[in-house]
Formats: structure tokens, sequence, C-alpha cells
């Protein structure tokens, strides 16, 4: 009997929306009965919230208020500067997306459309304009990207390119005390608002990294002056809590440095986030050096590499690989936990709000700025989230 | 750079009185060897018997408590110059492969020539594609370890150890971890290998292989080498009774 080599098309409601909808929502009947119930109970919950959030609340609070929220109090008339930032990272990722693939595209056309869609909002017209800058931003950076591509050092390029973007957005967020034109705006009184959560954030991640990577290294060293090292710095800091870290990094970092170097208070709540994240860290990272088999730095002995070259060339990418999910986890607590700084004085998205809710005529209106604060958290952080599945795929985890 | 004994060529490897213990386990009791230039060895015996043990001495996997082991005429000891030294011109395959699984196949194969041996990047992946071809899988030079079959993964660990153009290669139960249909495969390119006079220490059961290959056969037991013999005399005639019983147990199925 000759076999039919034909394709035939599934069956219909396998596949698709309503097939999915019957195997996973209603494939036996109290499944189906359970679905319609949650159905209910969600119905019920997001009626009063989204009435709420449509008739009652008074968003006034927040669109008065945000150039408070997005950036404290920096200088008005300065205001172009953060703007011009947040115009180079848009670039930037442009870039990345050309040079890196898939796995930056959603950031790219993110950021750049978020933005291009507020500008449909009754802005001013430069705030308008600056909003549709960025997605031309993206797409510049994205053709230069497709230029640099032929070369073979691209990634480097774009590193470098990155790390520039990032000393350029410092210096004219800061500006010079003696320049023309790029006045200096002070850290300490100026700097708030998503402003100063991003700043803070990112540099407690990207250095709290290498140096959780170094200590989780130290801690398995066979030299005992750098294994006790390491030990004593993950178990002291990890004994204490975030807030106390950064009231003592607040207090104590200008007793160990000579009178006339004065950090500013932005800096010591840095090096303080810096130093907690990066205890975590470490123990993250230790678990993923502790999971790699003997076998594999046996086999890397049998070729003839020495020490660093196994660890940086075998186990390091190995482990870092195993335990992005709880690296990213520790980055976005890290994100969130820079609302504590009010404890020093600083001004942060979180308290931005709260110090906008002290004034006479926006009390009693906490739902409708938390409920904003908790969204400008909530898009980031899943941001993130996102991007740890992103790389992760990219790497092939969990696949091969 | 190595302490050169004073005796002339006993032999490319000479291990003399090589005892080890684990904690209180004395699982090397005294094991004598010695393998000329381009000798096939096969090393059997029952498992415990510390035969895995005793190889991992040899490139310092293991290192050994008493006794003298001497590999191309540099001695083994605590310094390290001499281990990585040796380490280069020794090759190992494993039981469990121990490939590297977050580089391809032909990054596996090109790592050691690149790093230890500092060749450039060109003149490397020539060999390794080489290497590939030699062991009968060119075409997998761009996955990665995990897709492959376990048969050819052990052929890219073979070509992995061959690139750093070893002088003795050594093979810990290669084909233990495989199932019997690529059990044959792997055992080609060893035939291969050792055909083309590469001098191999090679510790497993296939006992086919060891009759057609072998230069010597050894029986190991109890941390020590029992008797030793070329393959025809070895099976044929086993001297000790511990032999006996262990080619019996082994050959009647």
């Amino acid at each position: 009997m000759a076999v039919s080599k034909q394709e035939l098309a599934p069956p219909r409601g396998e596949t698709g929306l309503l097939g999915w909808m019957r195997k996973n929502l209603f494939s036996t009947w109290y499944s189906g009965l359970l679905t319609l119930l949650s159905l209910g109970v969600l119905y019920l919950f997001l009626r009063s919230a989204i009435t709420w959030a449509v008739r009652t609340a008074r968003w006034g609070v927040v669109t008065e208020n945000l150039r408070l929220f997005m950036i404290g109090s920096y200088p008005p008339g300065q205001s172009w500067r953060p703007a011009a930032c947040v115009l180079i990272v848009s670039c930037l990722l442009g870039l990345s997306w050309a040079i890196w693939g898939r796995a930056m595209r959603i950031f790219a056309l993110g950021l750049g459309g978020m933005l291009g869609l507020l500008a449909l909002f009754r802005f001013a017209m430069p705030t308008r304009l600056w909003l549709l800058a960025n997605p031309v931003a993206v797409g510049v950076g994205y053709g230069l990207g497709l230029l640099l591509r032929r070369w073979r050092r691209a990634g480097m390029v774009a590193l470098l390119a990155w790390l520039l973007g990032f000393g350029v957005t410092w210096v004219l967020l800061q500006g010079f005390r003696k320049a023309v034109g790029l006045p200096y705006v002070s850290m300490e009184s100026s700097w708030g608002g998503l402003l100063l959560t991003f700043v803070l954030s990112i540099v407690g991640i990207i250095l709290s990294f290498p140096i959780g990577v170094l200590l989780a290294l130290g801690r398995r060293s066979d030299l005992p002056a750098v294994r006790f090292s390491s030990i004593f710095f993950i178990e002291v800091v990890r004994g204490v809590p975030l807030v106390t870290i950064l009231f003592m990094a607040n207090i104590m970092l200008p007793l160990f440095l000579p009178e006339q170097i004065r950090i500013e208070r932005v800096v010591r709540a840095m090096v303080g986030m810096l130093l907690f994240s990066a205890a975590y860290t470490a123990e993250n990272v230790r678990a993923g050096l502790q999971s790699i088999p003997e076998g594999q730095i046996e086999a890397a002995k049998a070729v003839g590499l020495k020490g660093s070259l196994i660890t940086s060339l075998i186990v390091l990418p190995q482990a870092l690989r195993l335990v992005i999910p709880a690296n990213v986890g520790q980055f976005i607590s890290l994100f969130k936990d820079t609302s504590l700084v009010a404890i020093i004085g600083l001004l942060d998205l979180l308290n931005i709000g709260r110090s906008v809710l002290s004034q006479p005529e926006f009390m009693g209106l906490q739902r409708e700025v938390f409920a904003f604060v908790a969204l400008i958290y909530g898009i980031f952080s899943y941001a993130m989230s996102y991007g740890s599945y992103r790389l992760e795929k990219a790497l092939g985890l969990g696949e091969r | 750079m190595a302490v050169s004994t004073t005796e002339p060529t006993g032999g490319i490897i000479i291990c003399r009185g090589v005892h080890k213990w684990f904690g209180d386990y004395h699982v090397l009791k005294g094991a004598d060897l010695t393998v000329q230039r381009g000798d096939v060895i096969v090393i059997c015996g029952p498992s415990g018997s510390g035969k895995s043990t005793f190889i991992r001495t040899i490139n310092r996997l293991e290192v050994h408590q008493r006794g003298t082991i001497i590999v191309d005429g540099i001695e083994m000891t605590n310094d390290v110059r001499n281990i990585a030294a040796i380490r280069q011109e020794i090759g190992m395959v494993f039981q469990q492969f121990n490939l590297f699984p977050h580089l391809k196949v032909l990054q596996n194969v090109t790592l050691g020539p690149v790093w230890v041996r500092r060749w450039p990047r060109d003149k490397a992946e020539k060999v390794a594609r080489e290497l590939l071809e030699r062991v009968g899988i060119p075409e997998q030079a761009d996955k990665y370890p995990a897709q492959l079959s376990g048969g050819q993964q052990q052929r890219v660990a073979i070509a992995r150890a061959l690139a750093m153009q070893p002088k003795i290669m050594l093979f810990d139960e290669p084909t233990s971890a495989l199932d019997p249909e690529m059990i044959k495969e792997v055992l080609d390119v060893m035939r291969e290998l050792a055909h083309s006079g590469m001098t191999m220490i090679v510790v497993t059961h296939e006992m086919g292989f060891a009759k057609e290959v072998a230069d010597y056969i050894y029986f190991f037991d109890e941390g020590r080498i029992v008797e030793g013999n070329p393959p025809d005399e070895f099976f044929r005639n086993p001297r000790e009774e511990r032999t006996h019983l262990f080619l019996s147990q082994i050959l009647t199925h």
C-alpha cells in the first residue's frame, strides 16, 4: 500500500487561539468552571480599578509634576541635558540592535516606540519634538550599526560606544564648574526623580557585577588571605540591611578619606548600593561556580590550560550563564531598592512622589501618585526581566 | 626547565613503585610500568582496582604520594612548570567526554592550540578541521556538543586531545559510556591512531580491541600491575590466578 506523503492540515480547533483556549482553559469540566470563576473575580476587581482610573482619579497631580517625577529639581533651563542623554541612549540602543541582533530589538523599538507614542499627548511643543526625535535616533543608530556590522570587531565597537555614551551622559548631566554653556549642576541638590533612580541603578548594576564575580572567585581561592577577606566582606554586608549600609556610607565614608576630598551624597549612596549588591551577586555566582562538574576542569587541565585561563575560558562562561536568572533578579531588586536613599535625604522617583503629596493642593492623592510610580517601576523591572529571558534564549540555555 | 633524570631512555613513560592514598584508603600499592615510544598498552582489571587512578597520575590529575613517575625524561613532581610541560605532551580522553558545552565543536578543538601553544587562529582552525576529518566528523564543526551523539562527542574529544600534537595519548575507559552501536566508530578511530604509531595507554574492557591492536596487555588488580604480556600470551597463558579469574568473567559473554 502506498504511503501517502501528503501533509494534512491539523484538525480544526486544535491550533490557534481557540485551540489554545480549549487545551489550557477548558480541558475538563472543572477546569472550565475554574476559568469562568477566575474571570468573574478578575472582572470584579478590575471593574472598580478601571472605573477609578478613568473617572474619579485626578491625574493632574502626575501631569503637573511630571518634570519633578522625571528629573527632580534639575534646573528647568538645563533640562535639555537629561533629554539629550535619553537621545544618546536611544541611538545606542539602535546601534546595539543592528550589531547584536534580535535580542536588542525589543528594547530599541520599545523605548523608541513608547516615547514616540507619548508625543501624541498634549505636551508642550519642544517636549513633543524631543519625544519624536527618539525613534529617529533609534533609526540613526540602527543605520550606523548596519554600516559597522561588516567589521569583525563590531561587538567591541558597540561596547566602546556604550562606555563612551556613559561618559558623555555623566559629563553632560554634571557639567563643569568653570565651563561656559555647561554650567555645573550639583548632584547633591538637583538630581532627583527617575533620573536619580536610573543613575543609581545603572552605576550600581554595572559596577557591582564585576566586583561580585571577583568576590566569588576570591571566596574559592586557595590563598587564605584572599579567601578570608572575601568571606568577611560578604558575610558582613549580607548581615546588615541596605538602609543601614546607606546610612553608614553617608556618615562613615568621609571619615575614611582625607579632608580635602569631599564626596557627594549621591556618590556615597552609589558606593553603598554597589557594595551591597556585589555581596549578593558574589553568592549567586559562587552557586554557579560550584555547579560546574569537576570533569570540565580536568579536561581543561589535560589540554594544558593553567589556572586563570581555565577560570576565564571554561568555568566562568558556564557559571555565569547558569546564574543569569538569579543575577537579573538581584539587579531588579537593586533598581527598586534605590528608593531607600530617602534615608540620606536624596529624592528619587518614589520620594519625589511623597514630597509632591505633601504639597497642600495635592494632598490625599496617594493612589494616583503611587499607581503612577508603581507603573514606572513595573515597566522597567519587566523590561529587565524580559531582557534576561531574551539573553537566555540567545545563549541557548535550556535547549543545549 | 625540567630536572632530567640521569637515566638513559628507559622508555617514554617510567613508573616505579607508585603509591597513592585517598585519606586512609591505599588505592595504588606500588604500581610499576614502563612504556616505550610507539607502544599501545591496554590496562584491564576489575572495577575499584585503581587503574583509572593510575593513569591519571601520569598527567597529574591525581597526585602520587610515593614512587617516581618519569614522562619523556621529565620527572613528575610538585614543580608547576614540569606539570604544565608534561601535560602539553599528553592527550587525555575521558569516559564522560568532558567537552566544553558552551563552545562549538571547532572551538573545543582549537582551544588548546590557541591558548596553550599560542598558534594563530587560522593555523589552529586548519589543523582542527583536518583532525575532525581524520576522526570522521568534519561536517559537525559548527555544532555544539549537545547536538552530537555520544560516539561523535567522544571522537571530538579525541580530536581535541590530538590537536595539541601530544606524544602520548591516555584513554580512560573511552567507550564505557557509549551505546553499543557507537562503540565501533570510536574504536575505529583509536585503531587508526595506534597504526599511525602513537604511544597509547588505554584503560578498557574491550578485549577484542586489545587483542587486535595492543602491544602489551596489563592486568591491574588491587592497586598494582599483576601481570602483563603481549596479547597472544596474555589470553592463552595467564600466569596468575586472579588474571585467569578475571578473563573467565569477561570473556564468557
